[in-house]
């Protein structure tokens, strides 16, 4: 039964809260300790690269669980999740443009090198007041947000769900890709952004600037997940299952189903744009790419494998997936789409609720063996 | 924090003010009127000029063969249908056409479907908790807390229906019939004004119908009660009022029994009365 | 030279066409003199030695002159005249020019080029052409008239107006005509600007500005007026033009997205690896043409069953192997089929290539038929849009006409009542998904005409024809024919004043906001079926 608490805080009564906030308090404790105390050369020692690594990981995860919010508890699929999470990374990218000021190839005082190549003599309105640290952190949230808003305000009012909204989330995100690689946008283009020198004043490449990005990242990942247990914990959560199952029925009981999902999808595309801005800085450049909807299906890729509507499982499966895509790309590339792909199969069919729910799968099915309908608690998409 | 906990605690209040207040005006009578309703799918006119009056605290019955329009016209009245031509008011100042299905819902006209539809995910207690008459707008729902006096009535409704042993199970494991009793007991979280039930016994054991029947009987007099249904023992149980459907508009009225003799109804729907199924 | 040519005009009219006798040995000397006279230093010399060729009623004469302007009449070392039929690689191989007989292979070393320059080149041009007016083959007196366009002097109109007069062909007479009202407008005669009214000629064109542009206020305003009229009927055809293209990509689109419109439409299932279906259909036609070199036409035309029948086989695989488990889940099929897409594009790269591979078009496909000076429509395009409406066609008729459409039909509407009637279920859905996938191999055969054949064909196309499946309103193959055509124009229409990509995001931002109003497309299916 739920305990009566105030909504943010009642997630820390959970006891899978309480063990995802250790693990991963302990899990960047540790890194932490191994990168600073131990000498270069130890064996135990782990390396900027490898904490950069992390931190690219925990910004993925902090997605994935965007993700699995709308798509595990909503039931609304999006496949343009990766256009929230390039949106958030550009908007970073303009401030770090901006903070290069006159150390560009060109040395121009103002204008990134991209524009003074292409004989630009004054920055677009749009990159006006990206120099200030707080008014980019600001758009990271609101840029995002406001698309989701406005795309989310037609699609639900219209009631597109379901697979429709699959498919227009998906067009969303390759229109924007197609219209970040025209120059004529004032984005780098083809390119992007990218050559950034330093953050709120810290050069970017220190081992201690990718040390506080890793950290930024996990203290990122805790409040995103515990603001996402904190709406999943509430009757809002409830509400929103009883939508991902039967909308009508929720709409019936006098809950305005349109702007559940509205609030929800926002509250999401905001967290995939704070994911999007800590990713930026630790892989030093943003471009288009980001906004290709095969990276969109991937990181639902992510949520599927790690298990759906668990929101811890979406953090398993984004750092699951891209180990294995590190490992992968680096021993033979050529098989990562075929693991890829394979996995998209293997999951789908054979492991419908993630790593984390075979275990709780293969318990019912013990104690309900001759019934092949989704139970209760299952997920139906 | 505090503070916030204190801002919190305020909009508890709304929780309860809302639904303790029902606008309807009945003081004409009936809560709800239809008058020439017709809508069509595709040219089938699936009604065809309907009036029906339902007044303050009965319990009606409507009958009618397969494609009589009976669910067309639950749709029509809570909102998920729009009439082509018509009127529907809900006691004589809301205007039902006006609205959408929320509003409709938030307005005090509960609906219980053919096919049972809880939310299967849920618990049984959960699934009653989001039926609860309370400030369904976002943030008042994400802040929304537990208190003892929720708690008691969502237990009251759970002996009501008689779930109370299941209240922590997924809703997805009951019976048949337990869907229909918790839908049911959702309706009544919702302290309707008008229920609106569509063949609350279809696929019921002997024993369940009966149990449903007391309970769809103690309901009227403190709601109106609508009740859409096939099985003719069942409706002779509980029927005070019924009414005949065919081909979209109102055949006959009257009581059971009245009904029962008049030779239209006989010819269309009574004399095929073996042939339902139960 | 204008003069000559103009008796040789005169007499060659007198002479009944073909009535010229044959070379005999002695006419070869005075063949074997005219050549010599070519091969002289001075271009003047050759420009006399070309006159007397004209002259000259060898019938021979034309074939001389091509290979000349061609630079292939070359001379041996053995001073035999020769034309060179190939002048590719080291040894060329030549014919005689007087007896026309095969010489075999004659090196390059051993050939010595009779040389010409440009005002040589004009005179050769415009001898061939008159020359050519006499033939009795159509085509080279079409051809001919067309060089003559702007060409007329003088010399030329009076003899042209007596063979305008004795020409058959209506083509080449009005041609010959607008050629010498080109010359008469030269001269300033305002009634020659009537007869060029309404030509879409670019050198009419060119003419009449600058008649415009000239002294004379009374041909001035003529020759505007004409020019008005003309730039008028050019818009006019450059909309059939852009709506030529629109079709086209239509065609295409709705190539691409009817066998979508049937697994996704009827049997719901979102099938992601519809894309490397079709870039299959276009592989099998590249394999096609390896297997039979030489041979594109052929090849092409057995890729159709064979594309159809490689996608199928694959869309049966990926029905029985994974879509038949996840019956009812849509969304995981999406996610399921997207695996299978990459598996089958990264398939491709590895075993193929990751390159784009070439598939050539065959002859018949190249090249256009001119409606107008303006307007001309490349044949290969017209043939997908006709290959695209056939194909829709015979999908309407399998849909509506067969045991196989009523079936399928059946277990869309309701499964479990068309397997009591004994209908098998899974067999249909099996025969369905074939269908589909088979009409997306057909999309790949005829997309193989129009792009690069590479492993990232079909992820171009998917978007694309779900976009088109969902505008035309899901279930409804009418709705997927105007939802491909109309965006296929729209894209087209948009394309000059916005450029490629922006069209492109338009057009994709006017569906997304599209759906939102009408999210059941154009042609929503209605009623109590559609519901929920």
């Amino acid at each position: 039964m739920q305990a009566s608490r105030f909504w943010l805080t009642r997630p820390f009564a959970e006891r899978s809260t309480q063990l995802f906030l250790a693990v991963l308090l302990a899990a960047m404790t540790l890194v932490t300790l191994l990168h600073v105390a131990l000498p270069q050369g130890h064996p135990l020692h782990v390396n900027a690269y490898t904490v950069n690594l992390f931190g690219k990981y925990l910004s993925y995860a902090l997605l994935a669980v965007a993700v699995d919010l709308v798509w595990g508890y909503l039931g609304i699929l999006s496949l343009g999740h990766g256009a929230f999470f390039a949106l958030g990374g550009y908007a970073m990218g303009m401030y770090l443009m901006r903070q290069i000021g006159d150390r560009g190839v060109y040395g121009h005082p103002e204008l990134p090198d991209f524009m003074v190549f292409l004989n630009w003599d004054a920055l677009p309105w749009y990159w006006a007041g990206f120099d200030m640290a707080w008014f980019a952190f600001l758009m990271v949230l609101l840029a995002p947000g406001a698309l989701a808003l406005v795309f989310g305000f037609l699609a639900f009012r219209s009631r597109v769900t379901g697979v429709y909204l699959s498919i227009i989330t998906q067009a969303l995100t390759f229109a924007l890709m197609l219209a970040f690689f025209r120059n004529e946008m004032g984005f780098g283009g083809n390119n992007g952004l990218t050559d950034f020198r330093d953050i709120l004043g810290f050069n970017l490449r220190s081992d201690q600037t990718r040390l506080g990005l890793f950290l930024a990242s996990g203290v990122a990942l805790a409040l995103g997940y515990l603001l996402c247990r904190a709406i999943v914990g509430s009757k809002l959560g409830r509400v929103c299952v009883a939508t991902r199952d039967a909308e009508a029925r929720t709409r019936f009981l006098g809950y305005r189903v349109e702007r559940v999902q509205l609030f929800v999808f926002v509250v999401s595309a905001m967290l995939a744009g704070v994911a999007g801005a800590l990713y930026v800085p630790q892989v030093g450049i943003i471009n288009p790419s980001e906004f290709s909807p095969l990276f969109s299906i991937e990181i639902v890729l992510w949520v599927a494998l790690g298990g759906r509507a668990t929101l811890y499982g979406a953090v398993i499966g984004a750092i699951l997936v891209n180990y294995a895509k590190t490992v992968f790309t680096g021993v033979m590339p050529d098989a990562w789409l075929f693991a890829l792909g394979g996995l998209f199969v293997l999951v789908t069919v054979f492991l419908p609720r993630g790593v984390a729910g075979l275990l709780a799968w293969r318990i019912r099915r013990r104690r309900r063996p001759d019934d092949d309908e989704p139970t209760g608690s299952e997920v139906s998409a | 924090m505090s503070l916030l906990r204190s801002l919190a605690d305020r909009d508890r209040v709304f929780d309860f003010l809302v639904p303790a207040t029902s606008p309807v005006d009945v003081r004409h009578g009936p809560i709800l009127y239809l008058e020439d309703v017709t809508v069509s799918f595709d040219g089938f006119k699936a009604i065809n000029r309907l009036n029906l009056t339902i007044d303050d605290g009965e319990l009606r019955c409507i009958i009618g063969p397969n494609g009589a329009g009976k669910t067309t016209m639950m749709d029509i009245i809570t909102g998920k249908t729009r009439p082509d031509s018509g009127q529907v008011w809900f006691g004589s100042r809301h205007d039902l056409l006006a609205m959408n299905e929320p509003e409709i819902a938030s307005l005090g006209i509960g609906r219980k479907f053919q096919k049972p539809t809880v939310f299967e995910a849920l618990s049984v207690f959960e699934n009653l908790e989001l039926a609860m008459a309370a400030d369904k707008r976002i943030l008042p729902t994400l802040t929304a807390r537990m208190s003892g006096e929720i708690r008691d009535r969502i237990e009251e409704v759970l002996v009501t229906i008689g779930l109370a042993e299941l209240r922590a199970r997924p809703a997805g494991i009951l019976s048949h019939g337990q869907k229909q009793w918790l839908e049911i007991g959702m309706l009544l979280m919702q302290r309707p004004r008008l229920l609106l039930v569509d063949e609350p016994v279809a696929g019921m054991t002997e024993q369940e119908m009966a149990r449903t029947a007391e309970l769809l009987t103690g309901l009227a007099g403190k709601q109106s009660v609508v009740v859409v249904e096939h099985d003719m023992g069942f409706v002779r149980s509980i029927a005070r009022q019924v009414t005949v459907l065919h081909q979209g508009s109102v055949l006959a009225e009257g009581t059971m029994d009245q009904v029962a003799s008049d030779p239209r109804v006989v010819e269309v729907y009574l004399g095929a009365e073996d042939e339902e199924p139960a | 030279m204008r003069r000559l040519l103009f008796f040789w005009l005169l007499s060659l009219l007198a002479v009944p066409l073909g009535a010229q006798a044959q070379p005999s040995a002695d006419d070869d000397s005075a063949a074997i003199a005219l050549l010599e006279a070519l091969d002289v230093g001075s271009f003047a010399d050759k420009a006399a030695g070309i006159e007397a060729i004209v002259q000259s009623d060898d019938e021979r004469a034309r074939g001389w002159l091509q290979a000349l302007l061609d630079g292939r009449l070359q001379r041996a070392d053995d001073g035999r005249f020769v034309v060179v039929l190939d002048n590719r690689g080291r040894d060329w191989p030549v014919e005689d020019a007087l007896t026309g007989e095969p010489l075999g292979e004659m090196s390059r070393r051993d050939l010595d080029r009779i040389g010409i320059n440009n005002a040589l080149r004009n005179q050769l041009r415009s001898a061939i052409a008159v020359v050519d007016l006499y033939a009795p083959d159509l085509t080279l007196r079409r051809a001919s008239a067309e060089r003559l366009l702007g060409e007329v002097d003088a010399d030329l109109a009076g003899p042209l107006a007596e063979v305008i007069e004795g020409e058959e062909d209506a083509r080449v007479r009005q041609r010959l005509s607008q050629a010498l009202a080109i010359h008469r407008l030269e001269q300033g005669e305002v009634a020659a600007v009537a007869d060029l009214e309404g030509s879409l000629h670019p050198r009419v064109r060119v003419a009449l500005a600058r008649a415009a542009s000239g002294d004379d206020p009374v041909l001035v305003d003529a020759a505007r007026s004409a020019l008005n009229g003309i730039e008028q009927m050019i818009k006019v055809n450059r909309a059939a033009e852009t709506l030529y293209f629109g079709l086209s990509l239509g065609s295409v689109l709705v190539l691409a997205a009817i066998g979508l419109a049937i697994t996704f439409g009827v049997m719901g299932v979102i099938n992601m690896a519809h894309g490397e279906l079709i870039m299959l259909g276009a592989y099998t036609t590249w394999a096609m043409q390896q297997l039979l070199p030489g041979q594109p036409g052929l090849a092409l035309v057995l890729s159709v069953p064979a594309g159809f029948l490689v996608a199928a086989l694959a869309g049966i695989a990926i029905e029985r192997g994974v879509i038949q488990f996840l019956k009812g889940r849509p969304l995981e099929t999406l996610l399921a089929t997207f695996g299978i897409s990459l598996i089958l594009q990264q398939l491709v790269r590895t075993v193929i290539s990751p390159q784009n591979r070439t598939v050539v078009s065959p002859e018949w496909m190249s090249g256009s038929i001119a409606i107008n000076d303006a307007l001309s429509l490349t044949l290969n395009r017209m043939v997908v849009i006709g290959f695209a409406l056939a194909v829709f066609a015979g999908l309407m008729l399998i849909m509506r006409r067969t045991r196989l459409g009523l079936e399928v039909r059946a277990v869309t509407q309701n499964r479990a009542m068309a397997r009591s009637m004994g209908i098998r279920a899974t067999r249909v859905d099996i025969l369905t998904f074939a269908l589909g996938s088979g009409v997306a191999g057909l999309a790949g055969v005829a997309l193989s005409q129009l792009t690069n054949v590479g492993p990232n064909l079909g992820q171009n196309y998917i978007i694309d024809s779900f976009m088109v499946v969902v505008f035309g309103g899901v279930g409804n193959l009418w709705g997927t024919l105007v939802a491909g055509l109309s965006l296929g124009v729209i894209n087209q229409v948009l394309e000059p004043w916005a450029g490629a990509v922006l069209a492109k995001i338009i057009v994709l931002v006017f569906i997304i906001l599209f759906i939102q109003k009408r999210p059941r497309g154009l042609f929503p299916q209605k009623g109590r079926a559609a519901e929920g």
